[in-house]
């Protein structure tokens, strides 16, 4: 049995429009199936408004399903004295990096869930250590977060989740606020702990270059899953994916074009070492 | 826009920064106590030399010190030259309706003393203590208003927040409010309803902004197992040394001294 397991998933909420007319009622994801392994990269696309941010929450139970279950490591997170287990099992990474660092000392917002668990003082400061050290910022404990780049501070985040000692991580859209070193800062670590620490990682995103290391891609649009495979497969599909709103990486797309005139390409090329591979 | 400076915390290592903030509260509370207790002037100078022996330990240059008290300048101002002039007694000096008594000027004097003396006692606790800290210190102390259904944990949470959300709101209303310029906004110039009615596009996205923030950080909180300061351990919880009982001690101390001079003071002063 996987560790997350969603069946017939489905959401809804009102939503009130401000010219006072009837309330409408908007299915945010329906009838979403999918089931992750222990220590599986899983990467969900989808362009924005696709539901897979709505999906992220319902993993930490934040939201609770409409219709349907969801199961996070054997727990229905529907049951309400369940709830905390529920988060601490899978912690969860948000996009903006201000908004979500409660502490005004780097270590001190790393000991917050800690604190919230009932862990001993002694023991907080071991994880503390140990969680600023998997993600290469404990050089950085005693200073402000509002001193930090963004990139560390999403690291920062990482290791406040890392220090509750979850069995998967979900991170949605990490990288969306941050420039380009500091989205790579940011999944280096993120692939990082999913391969030495064998924490279960998902990946919420719309940028197409993120998911290339994943071990699962899910597709979604307006609420539902609509493609899922591994990285190659999906990418192989390049019409189908611009047709859902995504943009494939620059490489796949020119060895999409090239295969169309005429040149013999194998499918899903992902990386610019694998193109040069192919065409020398 | 660099580090914003909160409160006025001056870092130097001294004593009394490494006192435990529980008693640096409550030994402010004493020395005011003290302050309005003493009587005479042998009791003057027994306050004189504690505030300066605590200056003299905090290590805060005496500018520090000094610049504390320029908020207060005008009430101090004012204060002195009511009492002067409105204290009834032996006459010094009259011109028309003005008149300045003998004892107008001693309680002026003590009125001015007292005030100042007050702030820069007070603000050597501020500036040789984090925000952090005192507001550590405040849940702790007020821990015995839990019983009364005062929501002890939940006001210090919502100070250490707003402690750290200060910079960066103060950092986000200075970029709207140079896009707002960009834009021809005018924040400068005309008359001070102009200028306060310029705040407006200010201060709209500004509040926008603090409530995504709010809801976002609520989300965050809930994600990571906070539910209020129950069965809630400690990361840093304070604990006493030493050094700690020591200053409680002397406290004592200082409060039986200024009910002696309460008691045997000459009222002269």
């Amino acid at each position: 049995m996987g560790i997350i397991r969603a069946s017939k998933l489905g959401f809804d909420y009102i939503k009130y429009h401000d010219d006072s007319e009837d309330p409408e009622k908007i299915n945010a994801i329906k009838g979403v199936d999918f089931d992750v392994e222990k220590g599986q990269f899983i990467a969900v696309l989808g362009h924005n408004g696709s539901g897979k941010s709505t999906l992220a929450k319902h993993i930490n139970a934040l939201l609770v399903p409409t219709r349907g279950t969801m199961y996070v490591d054997g727990v229905n997170t529907s049951e309400e004295e369940e709830l905390w287990k529920v988060r601490q099992k899978a912690g969860m990474v948000f996009q903006n990096p201000d908004n979500q660092i409660i502490g005004t000392v780097v270590e001190e917002d790393v000991g917050f869930g800690p604190e919230n668990l009932g862990v001993e003082t002694e023991d907080i400061w071991h994880r503390v250590d140990d969680a600023l050290a998997k993600v290469g910022m404990l050089g950085f404990r005693d200073r402000s977060p509002n001193r930090l780049s963004g990139g560390q501070k999403q690291r920062v985040a990482i290791a406040s989740v890392v220090a509750m000692h979850p069995e998967c991580i979900v991170l949605d859209e990490p990288t969306a606020m941050l420039d380009p070193n500091g989205r790579r800062e940011v999944l280096e670590c993120v692939r990082e702990l999913n391969q030495k620490e064998g924490i279960t990682v998902i990946l919420i995103t719309h940028y197409m270059e993120e998911v290339v290391f994943a071990d699962n891609v899910i597709v979604m649009d307006r609420g539902q899953i609509v493609m899922r495979g591994t990285p190659r497969a999906i990418f192989s599909r390049v019409d189908e994916l611009k047709h859902y709103g995504l943009a494939v990486p620059q490489v796949t797309e020119l060895a999409c074009e090239l295969k169309q005139s005429g040149v013999d390409l194998p499918d899903g090329i992902l990386t610019i070492d694998e193109l040069v591979e192919a065409l020398c | 826009m660099g580090e914003v400076t909160l409160g006025q915390y001056y870092p130097t290592n001294s004593i009394l920064h490494k006192l435990d903030p529980r008693v640096k509260f409550v030994g402010t509370l004493t020395y005011i106590i003290s302050l309005f207790l003493i009587r005479g002037v042998a009791g003057w100078i027994f306050v004189t030399a504690v505030l300066a022996g605590l200056m003299f330990l905090s290590r805060v240059p005496f500018p520090y010190l000094i610049k504390s008290m320029r908020p207060i300048l005008f009430i101090l101002v004012i204060t002195v030259i009511f009492n002067l002039l409105l204290t009834p007694g032996t006459i010094v000096w009259k011109f028309w309706i003005f008149q300045i008594t003998k004892e107008g000027i001693r309680v002026a004097i003590q009125m001015a003393l007292r005030l100042s003396y007050l702030v820069m006692g007070s603000s050597l606790m501020t500036l040789t203590t984090t925000p952090n800290a005192l507001t550590d210190a405040m849940e702790r102390l007020f821990a015995f208003l839990k019983v009364v259904k005062v929501p002890v944990h939940e006001i210090s949470m919502m100070m250490s927040i707003a402690l750290r959300f200060i910079p960066i709101l103060m950092e986000e209303a200075d970029k709207i409010k140079k896009a707002q310029m960009a834009r021809g906004a005018d924040f400068e110039s005309g008359s001070f309803i102009r200028r306060m009615k310029a705040m407006i596009p200010l201060l709209v996205p500004l509040f926008v902004s603090a409530f995504r923030r709010a809801n976002d950080l609520a989300m965050a909180m809930e994600a990571r197992c906070y539910h209020g300061g129950d069965n809630r351990t400690q990361m840093k919880p304070l604990r006493y040394k030493g050094r700690d009982y020591v200053a409680y001690l002397l406290m004592a101390v200082m409060l039986t001294a200024s009910i002696l001079f309460r008691i045997f003071g000459k009222s002269a002063i």
